[in-house]
């Protein structure tokens, strides 16, 4: 007899409880009733956001494959697709920061080279507390050798990525981890069962008990199992991984696999009953024949396990020696537990008894959906118009260079190789990444950017800006999308609040992305990302995939001597949930987000794309976080400019309009320049020259005159000596 | 057309980026797998980068005993040439065949970045000395090379260090030492990557020297 309170504690509501025994017909078994906690769970079923993620824009001509299988495919053409989702590890990462972020990247990676492609890219979008919180620099280095220890010994370079601190992440970070791949079209796989009578195969590392929710561990009746309480944080092994990423696309080259899937969340559970869904078929598991790693686990712990490094394949009956002929070549367990069959029933069988029996539509199909109840919050205070700047500019400037946010972020991304493949032309540090794909004139480009206080302050527009954004990045290196995947992190969906922020920032991105032409083809949701009362900023991380065909464009971060600078679009007039306000007045959540013209983007994207591809710009690089200032200020680590703006105010200085970007060309190609942007329509402001080891700055009369080296220092040297 | 044998140990993941390179060069990249226990008829061999075995135990320590290392000591003893590039350096000193050990990075951090390299010792058929410093990156959690002193005497006097950081190993390395040669001089390892910097659009192409000095050699 299973209990209320055992029915409480695998986190099913009473009425969710009663749709089991309805669609049972009879009481679960307790293994039965595991597999209901994991599938019905937010983190499998997405309960409380999936009637909002319908309003996404999924299709357009290159998408191949959209949101709900492993990851998301696009066609970049001659039969090439890249393939790529992102995804969040985020509370097993503030448990246990170096597992949680390396089981992260492992389990992005297996959902890449699940789908047939092999992965080329990583990148990572972090959020942390304050720098100045005690657990925040421990947190900052075991994530970041986390990220490192499974990616560099995977072989996959971690392109790019976005590191901000903030104080509502003090109790929950944030572990995003993006992962792209390369697959022909003819040579995709799916996450399906075919028929009845193909054969079911484990393959990789055996089953463990690492991973089973502490919470069902913890239930009264569970002593039988375990005396112990393992962690919750899964243990990864990339070199395992590795092998088996090898011996998955091995296997694919041969005619042999139906379907593969890997064991992600909820393990063996959650990819067997996903792969007989989308089959329409039913599945018999032979629980005793799952390869373990340890002793006497019982069916309710293999079925829950989420142990790493492991794949569900399914294949053709009769082709099983090729199947154990590859992974015996890589040393890897391989072993055949299950058959599809024609009843669309999932079973399970312990020894020959039966101890799982439930329609697979039930656990798919019948899974609840909520349209929770949403509270529109208050708009920001708008910023006040007595705001006095301080007097110094060239101080406020050095400020935010060091600020955690704007600060070079080298110490994270030397630790992670970025150039293993020898394809990543452009690395971390840039507005966006480029990786050439060899025996092409193909480039794709890799941005992942999101930011929470403009989410914040207004969640539609905050977050069509952040897709702007991105869009705007990708132009930098002269890409145009051809697709997003994006990480949902939200504080607690039972909060009329926080589902009013997710709802309206689903909204917000549908439209920027109706608008910008740029297709959600997979992503993730993580919610509940609150410590006690306090939720976290809410922060859609966005990767945005782009593409060019042509040769490498001669860009560079940093401006040499001698170069026209140039900006393209308006003055700054908009100081809301600036980093300005922020870190110079202390002024958090403060004035709304910059609004967004789509109209003005789609003219500044097409214009940076011209000039980025005809190799008529050095440099270029968008405005966004402290403003056009902080843009130039970057641009200037090496080489200073004098350079003269229309407008002197903070705004125009440190405001994060959208829509604008600084550029640097040689003067010779003045006149080409000009007629892209005339071409597009797009306003181009000539600044002045480059040149110096000063930054200076005029607006009628001296506004901010400071050393190169200065802003290098305090740009430089703020992370490295913070982290130790 | 010159062959070069590129060994796959399973973890190896710069051994598709060494053939890559090789077969720019003019030459054929053979793809040579741990288990085989026959080296084909090539001409060099590359023992590529990567976590051979998952980095366990030491970096090196298993890949040392694969099936098809006794060929490749073989080869080496006969003056065929043998270059280890990273987790290859690691193997090649584990099997004894070049000097000294590599100890995790002096601040115990992985680091990917450039590295200034001046060429200098014996000439190798890896290598010329002189000329103007290389810059090519390194990749690498335990790249801090370290030999006694009586085998740094001996490998110093006797022109084997063949790499040598310009301006201080940002790893620790004993004397700055980037890559050493055996006493004979064919056989090469070193950390940084030379194989990830021979195309312009893709890091520089200062890692062409140790491919076009391979070339001459051959010719």
């Amino acid at each position: 007899m299973i209990t209320a309170e055992q029915i409480a504690s695998h986190g099913l509501t009473p009425s969710e409880y009663q749709v089991v025994l309805d669609g049972l017909g009879r009481e679960p078994t307790w293994a039965e009733l595991g597999v209901f906690s994991v599938m019905w769970s937010e983190h499998c079923s997405y309960k409380s956001s999936r009637i909002h993620l319908k309003r996404l824009p999924t299709t357009g001509p290159r998408v191949v494959i959209g949101p709900g299988e492993n990851a998301g495919v696009v066609d970049i053409g001659d039969g090439l697709c890249v393939c790529f989702k992102m995804e969040s590890h985020n509370h097993p990462s503030y448990i246990e920061p170096y597992q949680g972020a390396a089981t992260g990247v492992g389990g992005i990676l297996r959902d890449v080279f699940t789908m047939g492609a092999r992965p080329i890219a990583l990148m990572d979008s972090l959020r942390f507390g304050r720098m100045e919180h005690p657990k925040t620099r421990s947190l900052v280095h075991g994530v970041v050798a986390g990220i490192g220890g499974y990616g560099n010994c995977m072989g996959i370079p971690t392109v790019a990525g976005e590191t901000r601190f903030d104080e509502s992440y003090d109790g929950n970070c944030l572990v995003n981890a993006f992962c792209a791949g390369l697959v022909h079209k003819d040579r995709i796989f799916l996450g399906t069962t075919g028929g009845p009578g193909n054969k079911v195969f484990y393959v990789g590392a055996g089953t463990g008990r690492d991973g089973i929710h502490g919470a069902t561990m913890a239930s009264a009746s569970f002593d039988e199992a375990s005396d112990e309480k393992r962690p919750t944080v899964q243990v990864g092994d990339p070199f395992q991984e590795k092998l088996l990423l090898e011996a998955c696309l091995e296997l694919m080259q041969m005619d042999v696999l139906v379907g593969i899937q890997d064991m992600g969340a909820a393990g063996l559970t959650s990819s067997s009953v996903e792969m007989a869904g989308r089959g329409g078929a039913g599945l018999l598991l032979e629980l005793d024949k799952v390869p373990t790693r340890e002793a006497n686990m019982t069916p309710y712990e293999l079925l829950l396990s989420e142990s790493q490094e492991r794949m569900l394949l399914v294949i053709q009956p009769g082709k099983e020696k090729q199947v154990f002929e590859v992974f015996a070549k890589w040393d890897l367990r391989c072993a055949e537990v299950g058959t599809v069959t024609g009843d669309g029933i999932w079973r399970c069988s312990w020894h020959g008894e039966e101890v799982c029996a439930i329609p697979v539509a039930i656990l798919t199909d019948a899974a609840p959906k909520y349209d929770r109840p949403q509270t529109p919050r208050g708009v920001a205070p708008a910023v006040p118009e007595d705001l006095v700047p301080p007097a110094d500019l060239g101080a406020v400037l050095l400020q935010l260079m060091g600020s955690p946010d704007v600060t070079d972020k080298r110490w994270i991304w030397r630790q992670y190789d970025h150039q293993v493949g020898t394809d990543t032309e452009i690395g971390p540090g840039l507005d966006a990444a480029l990786v050439r794909v060899k025996g092409t004139k193909k480039h794709l480009g890799f941005v992942v950017d999101s930011n929470g206080h403009h989410v914040w302050a207004d969640p539609f527009v905050g977050t069509a800006g952040q897709v702007a954004e991105c869009v705007r990045n990708l132009a930098c290196v002269g890409c145009e999308p051809v697709g997003l995947s994006d990480c949902m992190n939200f504080g607690n969906p039972q909060k009329g609040e926080v589902m009013w922020e997710f709802s309206r920032s689903v909204d917000g991105m549908a439209e920027a992305c109706n608008a910008l032409g740029v297709p959600v083809i997979s992503g993730n949701v993580s919610l509940y990302n609150e410590t006690g009362e306090q939720s976290i900023l809410p922060t859609p991380g966005l990767a945005m995939v782009g593409l060019f065909e042509g040769e490498r464009p001669p860009i560079r971060g940093r401006w040499t001597e001698g170069k026209r600078v140039a900006r393209l679009g308006a003055s700054g007039t908009h100081l809301g949930a600036s980093l300005y306000l922020r870190e110079v007045h202390g002024l958090r959540k403060v004035g709304s987000p910059p609004p967004v013209d789509y109209d003005v983007e789609r003219r500044t994207n097409a214009a940076l794309r011209a000039l980025v591809r005809g190799g008529l710009v050095e440099v270029a690089h968008d405005c966004s976080d402290g403003g056009l200032a902080v843009a130039l200020a970057e641009c200037a680590l090496e080489v200073g400019a004098t350079l003269s703006l229309d407008d002197g105010s903070v705004a125009a200085l440190f405001g994060e309009d959208h829509g604008r970007a600084v550029i640097a060309y040689d003067p010779s190609r003045e006149a080409q320049v000009r007629k892209v942007c005339a071409d597009n329509g797009v306003s181009l402001v000539s600044l002045g020259l480059t040149g110096g080891d000063r930054l200076t700055l005029l607006a009628g009369g001296p506004l901010l005159d400071v050393a190169v080296a200065d802003l290098r220092a305090r740009w430089g040297d703020t992370f490295p000596a913070w982290a130790g | 057309m010159r062959r070069v044998a590129v060994v796959t140990f399973p973890g190896s993941n710069c051994d598709a980026d060494a053939r890559h390179a090789v077969s720019l060069f003019g030459m054929e990249a053979v793809a040579v797998w741990h288990k085989d226990t026959v080296l084909p008829k090539v001409d060099a061999v590359i023992l590529p980068g990567g976590f051979s075995y998952g980095d366990y135990l030491r970096c090196g320590a298993i890949a040392r005993f694969s099936p098809i290392m006794p060929e490749v000591v073989k080869f080496a003893g006969n003056g065929g040439p043998v270059l280890g590039i990273c987790n290859g350096f690691q193997v090649l000193c584990e099997v004894g065949l070049v000097p000294g050990v590599l100890l995790r990075n002096s601040k115990l951090k992985f680091l990917c970045q450039d590295v200034d390299l001046r060429m200098e010792g014996k000439p190798t058929p890896w290598s010329k000395p002189g000329g103007a410093p290389i810059r090519i990156p390194i990749a690498h959690m335990e790249g801090h090379w370290y030999a006694d002193d009586a085998t740094l005497e001996r490998v110093e006097g006797e022109g084997q260090v063949i790499f040598r950081y310009v301006g201080g190993a940002p790893n620790g390395a004993t004397r700055d030492v980037a890559g050493v040669s055996n006493a004979a001089g064919n056989v090469v390892g070193l950390m940084p990557h030379p194989e990830r910097y021979v195309e312009a659009g893709v890091g520089g192409t200062d890692g062409r020297r140790v491919f076009e000095a391979l070339v001459e050699t051959l010719a």
